[in-house]
């Protein structure tokens, strides 16, 4: 379990990170959430004891990082898989992490097997593609058998395979029963990836809940129907009070579920062509939340957003 | 011992030590035969004369040293190092002493091999090691290789940039220590504490300080507590600073 406590820093005039507490749970994947300069990656150097905090306090089951004991046995971490010496092999960038953990070499040649390395253990770092040198970061992560995992946006810049390879790999993970947490600036990805979220803006804490409920309460939830008899369903609806708005040919519905609007139709004996429960864009929830923590203001037009998304944890 | 072996991992595992290794051997090397086959009647080949160019290998090992932590710093290693060993002190530590060890080597094979290769292109000359003075001047290379590299890895450390810790500790060695006895009045006196001219009082070459305020070894640990400073407020800073 990590949990952090009032965790603040400071750079110069700059608050990276204010005031934020949040538990991540054992178990899980963990989802931690912000728009670009959120303070993610700082929050994440804390934890490691890499930033000391100017405030406050990371704990990683009770201790502080830097209190830990050979630390790649308890928690492995991906902050940014480039952090490695291009002209050194991989197998030699493992080969040192192990050692100063005491970790037996073979573990190497295991964690390059689990990742897929084992064909290029011996050529330079520096010569991998981004999906090459991520897996090497998973696979230094790894090495201790750690029961916690940190991933600092692990899927940034893959393609299609190597996101799908990382989050079933993360999936994995808290299968197994460990601790993962892994950031993103991208819900559509967390909301695929994650089952607990930790949602932050400039470097304060806007939610931590389980993704379902994040994005239940994020989204609003409607029913689209459609009937030849519209104008009927419309007054039956209209006696309920729940707010009904006109869509073309059909009408959406908020505060009142799918079932409920089929028993009304059936009492009032109007036909339905369509009953469809709709969700909000996650995107678009995102950033009605994030929206006024967001560093970087963009002009975004409105809608311009991608298609709904099935939470993960389903 | 587990953070000494990933210390040399990590030092063997690129090319830059090798090549600044031979670098620091050949050179001087290489130097010392052109003044010794050159010298006839006028230069007289004694044992500190096959050392007159050892400096030249003590500045590549310093380069040596300075890089190998920089270029941590350069490419965020550093970062991996701390978090694989939180104690810093300790990582570092591990560090210094590999480096300091390579160092030593390094400087014994300058010695060593500087004096054969005068041996060789002098076998008139009196180079025979047959006083402690002749010990200290060839041996003692390895110490002052050693500490050099101390003293580099504190920079380098204390600088983070290669360019910035290079050009520091190339500049200060081969030209500052120089042209400060420029400074008029207490430019000599000056001159006389610097570090690395109290390395060359040790072995016994360069410019002899007048009424020398040690012996020769009394230099050296005046030389390896510089050295030992500098890595001491390189240590303390890297441990309260951010990785
Ligand atoms: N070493 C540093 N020195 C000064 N400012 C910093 C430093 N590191 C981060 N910051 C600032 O702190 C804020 C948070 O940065 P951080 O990298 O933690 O954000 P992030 O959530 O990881 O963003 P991204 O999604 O872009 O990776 C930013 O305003 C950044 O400019
Ligand atoms: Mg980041």
């Amino acid at each position: 379990m990590i949990e952090a406590v009032g965790l603040t820093k400071r750079y110069g005039k700059t608050l990276a990170v204010d005031n934020l507490s949040f538990t991540v749970p054992t178990g899980r994947v963990t989802g931690f959430l912000g728009p670009n300069g959120a303070g993610k990656s700082t929050t994440m150097r804390m934890i490691l004891g890499l930033d000391t905090p100017s405030g406050g306090s990371a704990l990683i089951d009770g201790k502080r990082y830097r209190d830990l004991h050979q630390p790649l046995r308890t928690v492995g971490a991906l902050l940014d898989a480039k952090w490695v010496h291009p002209n050194r092999s991989a197998r030699a960038h493992l080969a040192w992490m192990a050692k100063s953990n005491r970790l037996p070499a073979k573990r190497v040649d295991e964690v390059l097997d689990i990742v897929g390395l084992s064909a290029v253990a011996g050529k330079r770092a520096g010569g991998f593609s981004l999906g090459m040198s991520q897996r090497l970061g998973i696979a230094a992560a790894l090495l201790g058998d750690p029961q916690v995992l940190l991933f600092d946006e692990p899927v940034n810049g893959l393609d299609p395979e190597g996101i799908l390879w990382i989050r079933k790999f993360m999936h994995r993970l808290a299968d197994e029963g460990r601790t993962v947490f892994v950031s993103s600036h991208l819900l559509s990805e967390m909301a695929l990836t994650a089952q607990e979220l930790v949602v932050i803006g400039r470097g304060k804490l806007i939610s931590q809940s389980s993704t379902e409920d994040f994005v239940s309460q994020a989204t609003e939830n409607t029913v689209r129907v459609r009937s030849p008899q519209l104008g009927a369903l419309r007054t039956a609806l209209g006696r309920t009070g729940v707010s009904i708005r006109d869509e073309g040919e059909s009408l959406i519905v908020s505060g009142m579920d799918c079932a409920d609007i089929g028993e009304l139709a059936a009492q009032t004996g109007t036909v339905l062509h369509e009953l469809s429960p709709q969700r909000g864009s996650l995107e678009e929830a995102f950033m009605q939340l994030t929206g006024d923590s967001v560093e970087y203001h963009t002009e975004i037009a409105e809608g311009q957003v991608p298609a709904t998304l099935v939470p993960a944890g389903k | 011992m587990s953070l000494l072996t990933a210390e040399r991992i990590k030092l063997f595992s690129t090319r830059s030590p090798w090549w600044c290794g031979l670098a620091a051997v050949v050179l001087p090397i290489g130097f010392t035969a052109l003044l010794v086959g050159q010298a006839n009647g006028g230069l007289e080949v004694g044992v500190t004369t096959t050392q007159a160019t050892a400096n030249l290998g003590r500045s590549v090992v310093m380069v040596l040293a300075a890089l190998a932590v920089t270029t941590e710093y350069r490419f965020s290693t550093i970062r991996s190092t701390f978090q694989a060993t939180p104690n810093r002190i300790a990582a570092l530590l591990a560090k210094t002493a590999v480096v300091a060890a390579l160092a030593g080597v390094l400087g014994e094979l300058v010695a060593f091999g500087s004096w054969g290769v005068s041996r060789l292109l002098k076998p008139s000359a009196d180079l025979a090691l047959d006083s402690a003075d002749d010990w200290r001047s060839v041996a003692g290379e390895g110490l002052v290789f050693a500490l050099a590299a101390v003293l580099a890895l504190g920079v380098g450390i204390l600088v983070r940039q290669t360019a910035g810790a290079v050009a520091l500790l190339l500049v200060y060695s081969l030209l500052v220590e120089n042209l400060i006895q420029l400074i008029p009045t207490a430019g000599e006196d000056i001159h006389r504490w610097m570090p690395f001219v109290a390395a060359d009082q040790f072995i016994g070459v360069g410019q002899r300080i007048p009424d020398p305020a040690f012996g020769p070894w009394g230099y050296l640990v005046y030389f390896a507590g510089i050295s030992l400073v500098v890595l001491a407020a390189a240590l303390v800073t890297a441990n309260r600073r951010d990785a």
